[in-house]
């Protein structure tokens, strides 16, 4: 049979793939953002409620229709396909443009909040009714931080569903973003009480066992007030060290945190763009544990200062630590941190900036029985681990010898366990 | 000493890396396929777009210079036994006291008609990474020889790219030489609901190529045609005996060693896909590379002690199933006996078994096992109650995900 000779039928092309649904998706996620940028003008300060709903609760469901229609026709299982490819998720010119938004919104929120005086008006209505006053840009930034973390953590569930272990943890985190930082602390401005975080503990919220915060809570005639100070002695004293013997910091880390709530989520996409090397990992230890060591002195100094009735250090220490405010607190969580996440990975503020990351690493570093074990000689070098570690371990080093894994920096996310091909990752309390 | 190393596959850089932590030699790998060691097995990701290049180095490029392993980026061409040295492509004769051929495997192609028609490729090297990117440009339906481990990871590729796929499989079910029944069965419908046409009993005839020499479709044994702009051969892989060979070397299916890894040839040795043993067994695979490097720079910096085979292990992944095996599971379990569970989805299945109630081996499909354990009750011949009871051991799942706790074994009626 001479092979040219063989008639082979034609095939229709295939159809587009990009599904209507996604389409609608994202036409409404675009529509409530440009609503949101366009009310800046102050364009809809008469309509309040219409131009929340329009703007936020559009991208909300926008958001929901797009993850659904991205999910349909797929087999629960890691899929990361053409992660790499992709302009938003590996560095293209949409991750930057992603970039520069973040890092442009955090410059507006902490620099120039005049800029969003009516974009504050789409949450009045919600600040009304959580709060029983009107809006400003600490609500309207928290109500942003917690819409997408919602929206994220869904699409997370569902990326991971295949693990209990991921549908646990990323409900916990969304959760405690939903209560601890959004819903209670509005709770207690509407009963008239002090706003506070139950979930942020020293060293990183540090002010929070300055001597004139501590004493200060200590000293409330309101009972929930004294209770608030006790808390925050016996969190970072007591329930820390404790929970992160027997868990390891992922107790905290990822399954607690707002700042970790937010890598987890929004975070996600761009996990695999954290530096694995070496030299990344130096930079690491001297920043994240000079800030701890930052905090301890300044905590340390005030202490003394107090004791000394301010005698020692007079004005400087108040100067100090507005300073730490500003640089770390403002400049590095938000600006570089959140900022940064299409570039340098979901976990920049964590791994090299939180000093209760460094707090709780040293803890899992020496006390605790958290560690990723390997499972004998399964290992065949590939890499997934180390790629989508958020952050920047590099994995595989330790898995191709058959070590356990026991670094300061894991957060006990989980992922590097759920993409080995082999299962070769089990994060254990042992 | 001057110590040479042909291929930098993990077998090659193993074997370079353990000689250098207990001496002071000159280390030289050669290799032509690539500049660094890389991972073989993660060429697939590569493809799908889970990883780049870069991330599939197990090693960071300065670890070489650091650990003085010279690499080389070159061919051998040849050995010249008389004067201890080898024939580079692009580079002056390199000159050896100890010479270790790691030269791997390659795809086993068998002479079809058509088969040097462009858009016919194999895969198993980053040129072959690169052929398929080029390969797959305008292509909508691709056909995939041979079953196999290999073939199922391509068809994996493929359809990440929405290419429609079709499976040719010489057997009545994927790799039923391997697989008992139950474990093949599910993988069949597995590779089914990944929209691969998966055509068992058929082999590939001759492959049809267009005017300009493009393929543009295959014709099976039972003369059925199916068009395709992509052929991708994965009918297994045989030692790359070429350099031995050629240069005087005794061969047969591999380069043939003792247990030693001594070739015929004094101070020339070799290990990994390549190697043959006296009793005729290649050993192909990651884990056996990486022993086998390990065991023979012990062998040269110490004391001389054979090989032997460590109990069998392996693991591999079709789709979303992860598979892992340990110890004696045949395809064909005549004379031994099973016990099993399958879970209601039919995606996860365990087996154990086991002769004169002793356990002998282990295959999970979907169920992650601790390889510790699962290897320790092989080697004790731990009886088959005992495993049963204390199977949750043997849990390696994710943590509030563990199968192993919670089944109950089904023990066949021999
Ligand atoms: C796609 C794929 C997936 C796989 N997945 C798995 C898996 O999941 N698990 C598993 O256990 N195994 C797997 N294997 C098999 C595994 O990769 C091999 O067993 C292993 O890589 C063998 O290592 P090696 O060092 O012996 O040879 P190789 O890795 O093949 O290295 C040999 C090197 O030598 C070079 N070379 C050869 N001749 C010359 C010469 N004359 N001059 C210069 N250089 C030369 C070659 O170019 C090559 O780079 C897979 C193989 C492939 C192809
Ligand atoms: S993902 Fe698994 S197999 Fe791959 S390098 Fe990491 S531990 Fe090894």
């Amino acid at each position: 049979m001479n092979l040219i000779q063989i008639a082979i039928p034609i095939q229709a092309e295939p159809e587009a793939s990009i599904g209507l649904q996604e389409k609608i998706g994202f036409a409404m996620l675009t529509f409530g953002i440009v609503v949101l940028v366009i009310g800046a003008t102050g364009l809809f300060n008469s309509i309040p409620l219409l131009y929340g709903l329009a703007s936020i609760g559009m991208s909300v469901v926008g958001g929901f229709v797009v993850t659904a229609a991205q999910l349909r026709d797929k087999l629960p299982g890691i899929k990361n396909d053409g992660i790499m490819f992709s302009k938003l998720k590996r560095r293209g010119l949409a991750g930057w443009v992603l970039g520069v938004a973040f890092t442009g919104f955090y410059v507006l929120l902490y620099w120039y909040p005049a800029a969003l005086t009516h974009v504050i008006h789409s949450v009045d209505t919600l600040s009304l009714l959580m709060r029983n006053k009107p809006a400003d840009q600490w609500f309207l930034y928290g109500t942003f931080y917690t819409a997408a973390v919602i929206i994220m953590g869904i699409r997370t569930i569902a990326k991971y569903r295949n693990s209990k272990y991921q549908l646990y943890r990323t409900i916990s985190v969304v959760t405690a973003q939903l209560l601890f930082a959004f819903i209670i602390p509005a709770m207690l401005i509407f009963f008239n009480s002090k706003e506070f975080y139950f979930h942020y503990f020293w060293p990183l919220k540090y002010d929070v066992l300055f001597p004139s915060t501590l004493k200060g809570l200590l000293a409330s005639n309101s009972n929930l007030v004294v209770f608030m100070g006790f808390w925050s002695v016996a969190m970072t004293f007591v329930a820390t060290p404790f929970l992160t013997y027997y868990l390891g910091k992922r107790w905290y880390c990822s399954w607690v945190c707002g700042c970790g709530g937010l890598a987890e989520t929004v975070g996600d996409p761009f996990r695999q763009n954290s530096d694995k090397s070496l030299a990344a990992w130096k930079v690491e230890r001297w920043m994240v544990h000079g800030v701890l060591v930052f905090v301890i002195l300044t905590t340390s100094l005030l202490w003394i200062n107090s004791a000394y009735q301010g005698e020692v250090l007079g004005e400087w220490s108040y100067t100090f630590s507005k300073a730490y405010g500003f640089y770390i607190g403002a400049l590095f969580s938000g600006v570089a941190g959140v900022g940064f996440y299409p570039i340098l990975g979901s976990r920049v503020w964590c791994r090299f900036g939180c000093p209760m990351a460094a707090y709780l690493g040293l803890l899992q570093r020496f006390f605790s029985k958290f560690r990723i074990t390997t499972n004998g000689g399964q290992c065949i070098s590939c890499g997934n681990c180390s790629t989508y570690c958020e952050m920047g371990i590099d994995v595989r080093a330790y898995a191709q010898r058959g070590e356990d894994i026991k670094r300061a920096s894991c957060v006990g996310c989980g992922v590097c366990a759920e993409v080995c091909p082999r299962g070769v990752l089990k994060l254990e309390n042992k | 000493m001057n110590v040479v190393v042909i291929g930098n596959g993990v077998a090659g850089v193993t074997f370079a890396r353990q000689l250098r932590k207990s001496t002071d030699h000159q280390i030289t790998v050669v290799s032509a396929e690539s500049t660094h060691f890389y991972s073989r097995p993660a060429l697939m990701y590569v493809y799908m777009g889970h990883m780049e290049k870069e991330h599939l180095k197990p090693y960071e490029d300065w670890f070489w210079a650091k650990n003085r392993i010279e690499i080389l980026n070159d061919f051998a061409q040849r050995i010249n036994l008389r004067k201890k040295h080898v024939v580079l492509a692009n580079t002056a004769p390199l000159p050896y006291d100890v010479l270790v051929l790691a030269t791997g495997s390659k795809p086993a192609f068998f002479n079809w008609p058509g088969q040097d028609l462009q858009g016919v490729q194999g895969f198993t090297t980053m040129q072959d990474l690169d052929r398929l990117e080029i390969n797959t440009k305008s292509c909508r339906q691709a056909v995939i020889v041979g079953g196999g481990l290999i073939g199922i990871e391509v068809a994996e590729m493929l359809r990440s790219r929405g290419i429609e796929v079709s499976m040719l499989v010489r057997e009545e079910s994927y790799w039923n030489t391997v697989l008992p029944p139950d474990e093949s069965t599910i993988v069949n419908a597995h590779i089914r609901e990944h929209h691969v046409e998966l055509q068992l009993n058929t082999e590939l005839r001759q492959i049809v190529g267009d005017d300009s020499g493009r393929v543009r479709g295959v014709v099976t044994t039972d003369g059925k045609i199916i068009p395709c702009q992509l052929v991708v051969i994965s009918t297994g892989v045989r030692p790359n005996i070429d350099l031995a060979s050629s240069s005087g070397i005794s061969v047969v299916r591999g380069i043939s060693i003792n247990n030693n890894f001594e070739t015929s040839e004094q101070d020339i040795y070799a290990i990994g896909d390549c190697a043959q043993f006296p009793d005729g067994r290649v050993e192909q695979l990651w884990y056996t590379a990486r022993h086998q490097g390990k065991h023979l720079a012990g062998n040269i910096t110490g004391k001389v002690t054979p090989y032997e085979r460590e109990p069998f292990y392996n693991s591999a992944k079709f789709f979303d199933i992860e598979y892992q095996t340990y110890g004696t599971v045949p395809a064909d379990l005549a004379g031994i006996e099973s016990a099993t569970w399958k879970s209601e989805n039919g995606r996860k299945f365990l087996r154990l078994t086991h002769q004169y109630n002793r356990v002998c081996g282990f295959n999970a499909l979907g169920i992650r096992l601790r390889s510790e354990v699962c290897l320790k009750w092989i080697a004790e011949g731990a009886s088959v109650e005992h495993v049963i009871e204390h199977l949750h051991q043997a849990d390696f799942d994710q943590e509030f995900t563990a199968v192993v706790k919670n089944i109950r074994l089904h023990r066949s009626v021999a």
